[in-house]
């Protein structure tokens, strides 16, 4: 029965074979009844936290609503400087990554190892290709043009003279964003060597199903900035 | 029935087994070896109560060093400063001048409040009694081995030692004078060559996620790991009020996260919501400041009635009375925390929101009276002791009971436009926070004094600091209503003459609160170092922490898990004789069947 039970057996009914996988030997900290009831805890954390998470971007998201009311002219001429396709590409990369990343939950539940690395592996590669766009086609560009945030606004053709506001909800937003889904990346490196050392399997994925939820509220957030910051003229 | 012990059988076999004698019977305070190895232990623990004591030591530091800072305003405030009107010199009364002018002396002061707003909020008030005494009993009240999430409990001590660093740094290069409110546009403008105002912002950010940390922590370990047999209704009030605390942590604290981060880069980048100058709105931050603020003064005052819920209940003998709508007032007062932010905004928002504001604030008071007259109810014939924690509960009802009512005249608009910015609002906030809260949380100090340290305290010398402080809490901030109401305004280093008498009976009262708060600390350091050894259950309670842990607890809590049969306060179900005090185990207290609240 120790061999194939799916965590649901008391931690200290099961043997501590060096020879079993270590997902299957995972044993949930001293406090808890057993994995289960460790993995609804921590489930349970990350769900809060997620909570925090979007209180944090909420906000941006009042701020905007507020300030766009107020000089709704700025709102609309710095909007005009933002690139809606790249926009949209950074949209489906999330989107995609948020499948995969899915997937790759599934894959520990199944323990299909090689699956869980290849998933993993393409969701970290989505954030890397977020973070390129990002930077590359759309930050250092309006860096150079000097369509920075407030006092830093040195664009010689600004459409409203409260602009430079705009521009700073602009940066500050998507710049939490984009920290977001760097330290995203840093947990799909650490969920990666994890995955190498046969860390997540049926018995035991709890790392994998927190990150996975973390990782779609990163994608949830940039759903709203999107067409917030883009599409709304 | 089955008796309070036993064991689920979950319990791994090297935890369990009690009678084992081998070191996992030991206390948690027992030294692991020499004094490098004991600071390691302490500072790498994950053992909740060794991080709750860390949590206690550094609150009454940041409590003492705020009451240094408030007695310095109050020797300000002692005289009125006289100057001589053609070369603005001061002439006398003039107590804190670092500086050279009259001027440099205002703002001296103004500093020196405003540190002692900073310290009293972010470092002491709000972490003061969940991150304390919740840490530690939260997981003992509710028969569980550690909270959900050791490890985070203890980041949450280092992020808010981390924070604190960031204050000192602003501190030593000046400080600040914003206010702990840090209103915008000054706060974006004032001391612009500096960066200390910055570093002050940096470390109440800071600071919120050490709050974030613990709340998530407790309301994970409220719901997932109540010891078999409790329900929601079987767990100590103390829990229901840490409980409704940790949901408003979680849920306010990153809202003022996002708003000191907009703050700063208003600060640095001057990107302009909150500056008017470059088309912000300042009433914007107010909003976002108090829509975190206003939640967290149930942060600050919810612990205290969780504190007071217990002490009645041990020190009277008596079933709380009417244990639900105590424990559902929590979570009203939690609810209704976030809709009544904009009563503090009654002079700078439109009148149509202020009414709505002023409607939704005297909802708070339904909550908080139900608990009060639930706390009188219960000492309605009891057998009441008066040991130095059910003095101050009883003085917790007369000096919170005055702060809540007079926040009901603050809750009015016309009153409130009258009083807004006075000492009345300055005397209100402190019979809440510091007549409420301090006081809750001393009383609570004293009460679980035996069961953290395995010392009973000098009982004479903790009711002469009980009386001490009462006399001066009350000397100290009675007066301040009255100089409210004759106009006397808050945050001004001089006063008018005709209100000299009231602030000199107000500075002393200072000084006799101070003096009391002294001999509590002596009580303290007296039982540390002479006290005589606590029996594991001196007050006769039924909660688990006393009846199924050791005084001081074994480092896992419990021998065993403990299997709970019957709701928190059965006293009358229980004979005086089975709860006689100092007993450790008690025998079934409760006929087969029956199930207690």
């Amino acid at each position: 029965m120790a061999t194939i039970d799916l965590g649901h057996a008391a931690t200290h009914q099961r043997p501590d074979d060096p020879s079993l996988p270590p997902y299957k030997r995972y044993r949930a900290a001293a406090h808890y009844r057993d994995r289960d009831h460790e993995f609804d805890a921590v489930k349970m954390g990350v769900w809060l936290f997620l909570a925090t998470e979007i209180l944090l971007f909420s906000g941006f998201f009042v701020g905007y609503a507020v300030m766009r009311m107020l000089h709704p002219e700025a709102f609309r001429a710095g909007s005009h400087h933002l690139d809606w396709q790249w926009g949209l590409t950074n949209t489906v990369v999330l989107l995609v990554s948020s499948y995969t990343v899915a997937c790759a939950v599934r894959n520990a539940q199944l323990g299909q190892q090689k699956l869980l690395k290849t998933n993993i592996l393409i969701t970290m590669a989505c954030g890397f290709v977020f973070l390129a766009i990002k930077f590359i086609f759309e930050y250092s560009k309006k860096y150079r043009e000097g369509l920075l945030p407030g006092w830093f606004y040195s664009y010689p053709a600004a459409g409203d003279p409260y602009e430079p506001m705009w521009w700073g909800i602009y940066w500050g937003a998507t710049g939490i964003h984009a920290l977001h889904v760097t330290v995203g990346i840093g947990l799909f490196m650490w969920l990666f060597s994890g995955a190498l050392r046969q860390k997540y399997g049926p018995e035991h994925y709890t790392a994998v199903e927190g990150v996975g939820l973390y990782w779609h509220i990163v994608d949830i957030v940039w759903i709203f900035l999107f067409p917030m910051l883009y599409l709304i003229h | 029935m089955a008796t309070i012990t036993g064991s689920t059988g979950h319990d791994l076999p090297h935890h369990g087994g009690g009678g084992h004698g081998h070191d996992h019977d030991v206390s948690y305070l027992h030294p692991k070896g020499g004094f490098f190895a004991i600071v390691w232990d302490w500072m790498t623990t994950v053992d909740h109560k060794k991080i709750g004591v860390m949590y206690l030591v550094a609150v009454l530091f940041m409590f003492f060093l705020g009451g240094v800072a408030a007695l310095a305003v109050r020797l300000e405030l002692f005289t009125p400063t006289v100057i001589d009107t053609s070369t603005n010199q001061v002439i006398s009364g003039q107590w804190l001048n670092i500086g050279e002018s009259w001027a440099d002396g205002n703002n001296t002061y103004n500093r020196i409040f405003t540190l002692h707003g900073v310290i009293m909020v972010f470092l002491f008030i709000v972490p003061s009694i969940p991150a304390s005494l919740g840490n530690f009993l939260l997981p003992l009240m509710i028969g569980a081995k550690d909270v959900a999430f050791p490890r985070l409990n203890l980041a949450s001590w280092y992020v808010y030692l981390f924070g604190t660093i960031f204050g000192i740094v602003s501190i030593i290069q000046g400080g600040v004078d914003t206010g702990w409110t840090f209103y915008t546009p000054y706060s974006t403008m004032t001391d612009a060559e500096h960066w200390r105002v910055v570093w002050m912002i940096t470390a109440a950010f800071i600071l919120g996620f050490s709050s974030i940390f613990t709340g998530l922590n407790f309301v994970v370990t409220v719901h997932k790991l109540r010891a078999p047999g409790m329900g929601w209704f079987d767990m100590p009030l103390f829990v229901w009020g840490i409980y409704a605390t940790a949901i408003i942590q979680v849920l306010a604290t990153p809202v003022i996260g996002i708003t000191l981060l907009l703050l700063l880069f208003e600060r640095l980048f001057h990107i302009g919501i909150f500056d008017p100058r470059l088309g912000g709105d300042p009433v914007l931050f107010q909003h976002f400041f108090w829509f975190y603020s206003h939640p967290v003064v149930y942060v600050m005052i919810l612990p205290g009635f969780a504190i007071i819920s217990e002490i009645v209940t041990t020190h009277a003998r008596k079933n709380i009375f009417g244990y639900r709508a105590v424990a559902f007032s929590s979570i009203a007062i939690a609810g209704i925390a976030f809709i009544v932010w904009g009563h503090h905004m009654f002079a700078s928002q439109g009148e149509v929101a202020s009414a709505i504001f002023s409607a939704l604030t005297f909802l708070v008071a339904i909550p908080t009276a139900v608990k009060v007259f639930n706390w009188t109810a219960t000492l309605y014939k009891g057998s009441i002791a008066f040991t130095a924690p059910m003095l101050y509960a009883l003085g917790f009802l007369f000096t919170f009971s005055i702060g809540g009512l007079t926040g009901l005249f603050l809750g009015c608009l016309a009153t409130d436009l009258h009083l807004h910015d006075t000492y009345f609002i300055v005397a209100h906030f402190h019979y809440v926070m510091m007549g409420g809260t301090v006081i809750a949380m001393i009383g609570g100090l004293h009460h679980w004094w035996p069961k953290m340290f395995g010392k009973m305290y000098n009982e004479f010398w903790a009711k002469v600091g009980f009386f001490l402080v009462f006399v001066g809490f009350n000397l100290t901030f009675f007066p301040q209503f009255i100089l409210g109401t004759q106009g006397m305004p808050r945050r001004y280093a001089s006063y008018l003459e005709q209100y000299t008498f009231l602030h000199q009976l107000s500075t002393v009262g200072s000084w006799v609160l101070a003096l009391g708060l002294f001999t509590h600390l002596f009580v303290f350091v007296q039982s540390l170092v002479a006290g005589r050894k606590a029996p594991p259950n001196p007050w006769g309670s039924l909660t688990l922490e006393w009846t199924h842990a050791a005084s001081p607890p074994i480092e896992h809590n419990f021998h065993h898990e403990p299997i709970v049969t019957h709701g928190p306060y059965p006293y009358d179900d229980v004979l005086p004789a089975q709860t006689r005090p100092g007993e450790f185990i008690l025998p079934d207290p409760l006929p087969a069947g029956k199930k207690a609240h």
